[in-house]
């Protein structure tokens, strides 16, 4: 059940900053916590976050154990051409899921 | 003096903003203080903006479970109440009545016991686990419906003797620590539990996104991990007891709005 909540404007003018910010439904397993068992749950976070605007890589991040389930990330680019902005989250046990929102940049 | 001066203006501001969009006439103040005036201005923010507010993500997920078609009658939610786009008018203030007295069992019962019932008899599939993902999905959804709105508990006589069965349970010494819900929530709120401060318990946002949980939990749930704190033996999940006593907290809050879903620390 990975769900992603992406808020950002639809249309924007070009040149204009555009705020960027996204959720993503994960447990952010640390590794170092025991489980009911007294056992380590195995680590399971997600390593890498990247958002691409028409094919251009504009923003990447990379995660650790240390950041909060659900991770919320904000960002900032700036509108040049309309196109469709691609959202990357790839994580441990394979996990990688994309989203895509569309922007339509007005002259 | 100047720093708290300043934060008591913040706090009334806050106030301001929520009843702005409870959009409803200022109410005279009763003292009594929704858990959100309680947190930091850090986590307030959290609550106030849906694109940070991480239970949201169980909001959309409600959703999607809503118009899915599930059980053996192959039906799903949208297929009586109308597809989850039009839920916002046709489930709006179900949140603010619960809970409620069913007929068919003979007792009160809470709103995902609800959802479970018309699972169980209208979709013919089986009941959700308590605080499954999917059940505290369509929770958070159906609550979101009546965000703003005010908490209305149903004057149904046949409530009360398990309302004043749920007071009792609030004002009852348990546990080894020989504490009631009352003593801290009542004679205490405001002051400090270690780092925390003890909120007045009015569950104006169930579901809610707890930081501690890193995720969504059920006023159960909350009520649950109090009693184990006064080290008394919780009720299990959907037992009488624990919907007794929301009972009595929701007429409590009465008039209060719902925040739901919430983020609290």
């Amino acid at each position: 059940m990975a769900r992603a909540l992406i808020t950002m404007p639809a249309t924007a003018k070009r040149g204009e900053i555009v705020e960027i910010r996204t959720l993503i439904a994960h447990p952010m397993e640390t590794g170092y916590r025991a489980g009911d068992d007294g056992q380590l749950l195995p680590r399971n976070i997600l390593r890498r976050f990247s958002c691409r605007y028409d094919g251009e890589q504009v923003f990447s991040a990379e995660l650790f154990p240390a950041v909060a389930a659900n991770p919320y990330l904000t960002f900032c680019t700036i509108a040049t051409v309309s196109g469709t902005l691609e959202f990357t989250w790839e994580g441990d046990r394979g996990f990688a899921q994309t989203e895509r929102v569309a922007l339509t940049v007005a002259a | 003096m100047k720093r708290p001066l300043a934060l008591l203006a913040a706090a009334a501001l806050c106030a301001a903003g929520l009843a702005a969009a409870a959009a409803e006439p200022p109410k005279r103040d009763d003292g009594r203080r929704s858990g959100f005036d309680f947190m930091t201005r850090e986590v307030q923010a959290i609550q106030r903006d849906d694109a940070q507010n991480p239970a949201m993500l169980w909001v959309q997920e409600g959703a999607a479970v809503w118009d899915r078609a599930d059980g053996n009658a192959n039906r799903s939610c949208a297929s009586c109440h109308g597809a989850a786009s039009e839920a916002s008018s046709r489930m709006k203030g179900v949140a603010t009545r619960y809970p409620a007295f069913d007929a068919a069992v003979q007792r009160p019962i809470t709103l995902a016991q609800r959802i479970n019932a018309c699972r169980v008899d209208h979709q013919q599939a089986t009941a959700l686990a308590p605080e499954s993902q999917e059940l505290l999905a369509l929770e958070s959804f159906v609550a979101m419906q009546s965000r703003g709105m005010a908490i209305a508990p149903p004057r149904d006589p046949r409530l009360v003797p398990f309302r004043e069965r749920g007071e009792k349970l609030y004002r009852q010494r348990i546990g080894q620590l020989d504490l009631s819900c009352a003593q801290c929530h009542d004679e205490r709120a405001g002051a400090r539990l270690a780092g925390a401060t003890i909120p007045q318990a009015h569950p104006t946002g169930y579901p809610l996104y707890r930081l501690e949980w890193q995720g969504l939990g059920s006023l159960q749930r909350r009520l649950r991990g109090c009693i184990a704190g006064v080290r008394a033996e919780p009720f299990p999940y959907g037992t009488v007891e624990l919907t007794e006593l929301e009972l009595y907290l929701m007429q409590r809050a009465a008039g209060m709005p719902i925040e739901a879903p919430a983020v609290r620390p």
